[in-house]
């Protein structure tokens, strides 16, 4: 016991291994938030009449809502005002090839392990880097660009697909939303823009790497992903941030419309710096996606790992409006020291025969606190539709909290909605029988945990697999990994 | 008038009846209790009647049911000239029990208390705030807390009677004690009614709290029941609530309880308009077991919640809560129900099941399991299910020759007996078994074994 204790400080002690700064100057406008500073970020971007208007209407909204108080966090006091709102890389080169990438970037993805080079020749992998808020790299374009496949920043997109962009943009959350949500409506810089066209399958996973860089930066990342009639795609989101004592705001919004037969899978590790071991510092993650099965036999996949960010608010959901549509939400959430988080789903049921499985893991060790809080919505016309739940809690340490926090709301008689959750700590018999087997405590704990956590990650694609388990890894076991 | 002008109204005019029947709602009282009262009623003000907005109060909406004005108020006992105890008699076969009865919230004068043991005290809580005085105000409010939950505080308020129970140490009360709450009036009525039960270090007693409607008029019913458990007691605390449909019952038992002392409670709604019980026991000495049990049937327009919340803050306490619901024709029903485990409460085991049956496309189930747990040395777990009756199961029954109806209402009594099972009162078991199995079948709608004639 006493060497699980052991084991576990150190665990708790352990820094955040990928702090640094990288030293790329930024060209950014003051501090702070006015009707001003949303027309000169339109300006800036050279946006249609349309874009201008649609942040406009946010912003007014924005400056009438409150920030959301009811998940189980603590929020320091947020000066919305003490915030730059856009910066953008100073040169903005567009890359044919690798050699012509500013190397300081290139060493800045070697060290979190993101040889694009090597991922564009092995895993065939397209990276859209996302360096603060402009678009640097796209890779993979031209190959994609045959079949027909758009993925590109999205500032290109309101540039080339405005009518695209027009339609979807805001159609799952719109600029009244919530207040993070409407925040980022009005401010957005740049983000990924997803179209499939009809019957299409996407031949490789798309992957972006997001990485909050400048100084006093708030990033505000607006994904839309859009998958027309008997496409599929497979989209990878990751991110690690560098080191830094004030806290950061993210509010980033992702939104993904699957057309009828559609498939959409959506996988996100998500690494921000988490804070010091005193939870001084780290990033806000205040997040909002939103899937919508618009067509029938659409299907909508959310995986996620969390392992960063000091406060995570975050509830990828679905609304599975067309019939037959098919919903899944897997989650690892890990949470460490003075790390919060409240994360889960929604999956609202508005057509028939709709399915909708959750599977959320929380994992959460030192003095933190991590949340499951989920809705399971059944409406009067979802005739026959399907849910499982499945939270379960490991708790690590006696410092820590692991809450769950279920709405089920059915309206009918023939769907049936199931939910279930545990919590528990690693069993002192579990570790006595690895113990036994010639296993010390400390890969015991390791391994336990994985498995624990395996159910959600053989969901992940093979490449994020891999990164997942690791993260999971260095984020426990202390020298391990 | 918009709904906040309605509440806002609603909340002066009860602000307005408190201040003029002051002098007769502290009657009798102390200076501690009135103190209590005004304590509740700033409280209540600072609250408000909860809106839907109000997370606890999210699937029960009480604001149309304090916007009626014709409401009347039972400042006074109200007056029978009629033997109670004649007229009633709950004719369980060999089921005895000391009956006490409340007529409108008001502790009936011709209860007798003559058979119980020595040390016991059993009287209206009026007569308790004068005579036992020490004894009410070390308790009184201590467990229920005005100052966290309106209804609470409207209670706390408004409260002038209802029934004071104190068992000594080491008695053990055998006949369980049957409080039959009736409402009976010529206009709709709004009663409240405030209980204490105190049980001494190593004492027992079973309570049976009935809930009747004698009359065609409205009712909103704000009850709330304190007990206290000691070192090693034992109280076992049955409810059944049949009402009818213009009946609102809102519903409080608060309960903390000391080391080793063991809390089982079961809650059967069979009627009631709005039904809203709120269960909330706080374990605050070592070792504790509490089991709350709860079966609603519910049809028509019915509403029903069950809001529980146990608070585990000492090491080693067990808690077990099974709430099933059987919906029928439009009801709506609702459960909330949250473990809290406190960072020092280690060992601990708390256990959490919903379990809800929708009868018809109308019909419409909202439930809210939470776990909070502060510690990492606990077993802790919670479901919550809303389907139908399986089908397999149903045709499993069919091909053995038992027709459609009867096998559907098998399983669903197989559905509601788990609940019923932990009755520990062996004739009050069958009795409401029975009752729950002519439910059932809508052939019920009074204790059939009760000679009051309940309007529905």
């Amino acid at each position: 016991m006493d060497n699980q204790n052991t084991l576990i400080n150190e665990v708790t002690d352990r820094d955040y291994r990928f702090g640094f700064v990288s030293d790329i100057a930024t060209d950014s406008i003051p501090k702070g938030l006015s009707e001003e500073v949303v027309r000169i970020i339109s300006a800036k971007k050279e946006e249609p009449e349309f874009m201008l208007e649609f942040r406009l209407k946010a912003y007014r909204k924005w400056l009438t809502m409150k920030m959301p108080d009811w998940a189980q966090l603590t929020i320091p006091e947020i000066d919305y005002q003490d915030i730059i709102y856009y910066a953008a890389p100073r040169q903005q080169p567009k890359y044919e090839s690798l050699d012509e990438v500013d190397p300081e970037l290139l060493s800045t993805f070697a060290k979190l392990g993101i040889p694009l080079e090597e991922q564009k020749m092995l895993a065939g992998v397209a990276v859209d880097a996302v360096m603060d808020s402009v678009s640097v790299k796209t890779t993979f374009k031209e190959n994609l660009a045959e079949l027909g496949i758009i993925f590109c920043s999205f500032s290109e997109a309101v540039k080339h697909h405005p009518d695209l962009v027009q339609k979807y943009l805001g159609m799952v959350v719109p600029p009244n939303d919530n207040f993070y949500a409407a925040l980022n409506c009005a401010v957005f810089s740049d983000g990924s823009f997803v179209y499939i066209p009809k019957g299409v399958r996407c031949p490789m996973e798309l992957s972006t790497y997001f990485r909050i860089n400048a100084k006093n930066t708030g990033q505000f990342e607006r994904t839309l992903i859009i998958a027309d009639s008997d496409s599929y795609v497979s989209y990878l989101e990751g991110c690690t941030a560098p080191m830094r004592d004030e806290n950061q705001l993210h509010a980033a919004v992702v939104e993904i419309i699957a057309l009828d037969r559609a498939e959409v899978k959506y996988s996100t590790v998500q690494n921000w710096y988490p804070g010091n071991k005193e939870g001084v510092g780290g990033i806000y993650n205040f997040v909002t996606k939103r899937g919508l099965c618009k067509g029938e036999y659409s299907k909508i996949y959310w995986n996620q790992v969390e392992t960063g960010s000091a406060i995570t608010w975050k509830y990828p959901s679905c609304i599975l409006a067309g019939d037959n549509s098919v919903a899944e939400f897997n989650s690892v959430a890990l949470t460490n020291n003075y790390q919060q988080a409240d994360t889960g789903t929604k999956m609202i049921h508005l057509g028939k025969n709709t399915k909708s499985t959750i599977v959320s893991k929380g994992i959460s060790a030192g003095h933190s606190s991590n949340s499951y809080r989920g809705l399971v919505r059944v409406a009067a016309k979802a005739e026959n539709a399907r849910n499982y739940s499945q939270c379960d809690s490991l708790l690590l340490g006696d410092h820590c909290g692991a809450h769950t926090f279920p709405y089920i709301e059915v309206g009918n008689q023939n769907s049936v909605v199931e939910h279930e959750a545990t919590t528990s700590k690693i069993g002192e018999d579990q570790i006595f029988y690895c113990n036994q087997r010639g296993i010390s405590t400390q890969d015991a704990i390791g391994m336990i945990v994985n498995g624990y956590a395996r159910e959600v990650i053989n969901k992940l694609p093979m490449e994020f697999a891999v990164e997942a388990q690791k993260l999971l890894q260095i984020s426990l076991e202390g020298s391990v990994g | 008038m918009t709904e906040s002008t309605i509440i806002e109204t609603a909340e002066q005019r009860i602000l307005q009846l408190f201040t003029e029947n002051k002098t007769l709602l502290d009657e009798g009282a102390g200076s501690l209790l009135r103190n209590h009262r005004e304590v509740s009623m700033k409280a209540f003000q600072r609250m408000g009647i909860p809106s839907r907005k109000v997370e606890n109060y999210k699937y029960t909406d009480l604001t149309k049911l304090f916007s009626l004005e014709n409401y009347n108020r039972a400042f006074r006992p109200t007056s029978f000239d009629f033997d109670m105890q004649e007229v009633f008699t709950c004719d369980v076969p060999e089921f005895d029990t000391h009956i006490l009865f409340h007529v409108n919230g008001w502790y009936f004068y011709q209860n007798r208390t003559d058979q119980f043991p020595k040390g016991t005290i059993i009287k209206s809580m009026k007569s308790a705030w004068k005579e036992n005085a020490e004894l009410v105000e070390t308790y009184y409010g201590k467990i229920a807390d005005s100052s966290a939950d309106p209804l609470v505080a409207l209670n706390g308020a408004f409260a002038q009677d209802g029934v004071f129970i104190y068992i000594p140490e080491h008695v053990v009360i055998e006949k369980p004690i049957q409080i039959i709450n009736l409402l009976r009036s010529d206009e709709d009525l709004y009663v409240t009614q405030r209980n204490l039960v105190v049980l001494g270090k190593n004492s027992q007693v079973k309570l049976m709290f009935c809930d009747h409607t004698l009359a065609i008029h409205s009712f909103v019913a704000n009850y709330l029941t304190e007990i206290f458990l000691g070192e090693d007691s034992i109280a076992d605390v049955y409810g059944i609530q049949n009402q009818h449909n213009g009946t609102a019952y809102l519903n409080g038992l608060f309960v903390h309880q000391g080391r080793n002392s063991q809390l089982i409670t079961n809650t059967i709604s069979l009627h009631g308009g709005i039904a809203r019980n709120h269960l909330h026991v706080d374990l605050l000495g070592e070792n504790a077991n509490a089991s709350l049990y709860g079966l609603t049937l519910t049809d028509k327009d019915q509403h029903s919640e069950n809001f529980t919340s146990i608070l585990h803050s000492k090491p080693g306490c067990h808690s077990n809560q099974i709430f099933k619901n059987v919906l029928d024709d439009s009801s709506t029903g609702a459960f909330t129900g949250r473990i809290h485990v406190l960072p020092g409460a280690k060992k601990t085991e708390a256990y959490q099941r919903n379990n809800s049956v929708l009868m018809t496309k109308a019909a419409k189930m909202n439930t809210k399991p939470q776990l909070v747990i502060d510690n990492d040395d606990v077993k802790c777990s919670h479901g919550a299910t809303v389907g139908q009756i399986n089908e397999e199961a149903l045709f499993y029954l069919m091909t053995r020759g038992i027709n459609e109806n009867e096998a559907r209402l098998m399983l669903m009594f197989a559905f509601a007996h788990e609940v019923l099972a932990n009755i520990r009162v062996e004739p009050l078991r069958q009795s409401i078994d029975r009752l729950v199995n002519k439910r059932l079948r809508g052939e019920v709608s009074r204790c059939h074994d009760c000679k009051l004639e309940c309007i529905r």
